[in-house]
């Protein structure tokens, strides 16, 4: 169990390495599309079934498959796609994520939750992920739903409104 | 690791399609956690926070590309720096 784990963890870093890395935009998406699998095999490993068949799905598959449509759709020629990049504000944002990493490594160490964990992992099966997310956060679910459609709404009206 | 991996790709890429992806990827470093605590603590309720996360993940990657794509209309670049249209 801890060797697969390594296993997919080395693959997530991996891969979401080499994603933030590539100058090509289509590189860059199927990279993170191979560490969206690494997260569900994470997920599968922790016994959450469910969430890791909804990450395949929705992850390595709706939004990937969105990110790539507009890739093509905008049709980026050479130049466009080798922007050139700053390097000032590169360094920038490697020291700030450094120090983030140091902050969250040593908050978590503080917490204690490297430790043993308190109970066993629960199943996540689809007949037990469902009766929690339909009576206990019922509301937040319905919520939800009304966040995607505001967000279709809102998608399709900003693509199609005419631009003065 | 994956969330500071995420961080570095929206501070330091100007792709603004690159920005997208790496929001993307701090999300699901949070997701990940969610579902690891959830183990831990032996309930259920953090997987169905990552559900909610996964939602809301859904919705904004679909309204930013709709930004992205009015922004390429509107200017022909997916350069971020060159984007100031808030600032006169």
């Amino acid at each position: 169990m801890t060797f697969f784990f390594w296993i997919f963890a080395a693959v997530i870093v991996g891969s979401a390495l080499l994603a933030i890395t590539r100058r090509n935009a289509v590189a860059t998406a199927l990279w993170a599309a191979l560490s969206f699998v690494g997260i569900a095999g994470e997920f599968v490993l922790l016994q959450a079934y469910f969430l890791a068949v909804v990450e395949v799905l929705v992850y390595a598959g709706a939004i990937m498959v969105l990110f790539l449509f507009v890739i093509m759709l905008l049709n980026l020629r050479e130049e466009d796609l080798r922007v050139t990049e700053g390097p000032r504000l590169h360094w920038f944002g490697l020291i700030l994520a450094a120090c983030f990493l140091g902050g969250l490594v040593v908050t978590c160490r503080r917490a204690g939750l490297f430790d043993e964990p308190l109970g066993a992992p629960p199943s996540g099966e689809t007949a037990s992920v469902a009766p929690v997310l339909f009576q206990n956060y019922l509301l937040p679910f319905e919520v939800a739903s009304f966040l995607l459609l505001s967000a279709i709404v809102g998608a399709v009206l900003i693509t199609k409104r005419r631009l003065p | 690791m994956l969330f500071t991996l995420g961080m570095i790709g929206v501070l330091s890429r100007r792709n603004v399609l690159v920005v997208l992806l790496s929001v993307e990827l701090m999300l699901n470093a949070a997701a990940l956690a969610f579902c690891t605590f959830s183990a831990r603590a032996g309930n259920l309720d953090g997987q169905a926070m990552v559900f909610f996360v996964i939602c809301v993940a859904a919705a904004e990657v679909a309204v930013g590309l709709a930004i992205v794509i009015a922004l390429f209309r509107l200017r022909v670049t997916v350069d971020a720096d060159r984007v100031d249209l808030l600032r006169n």
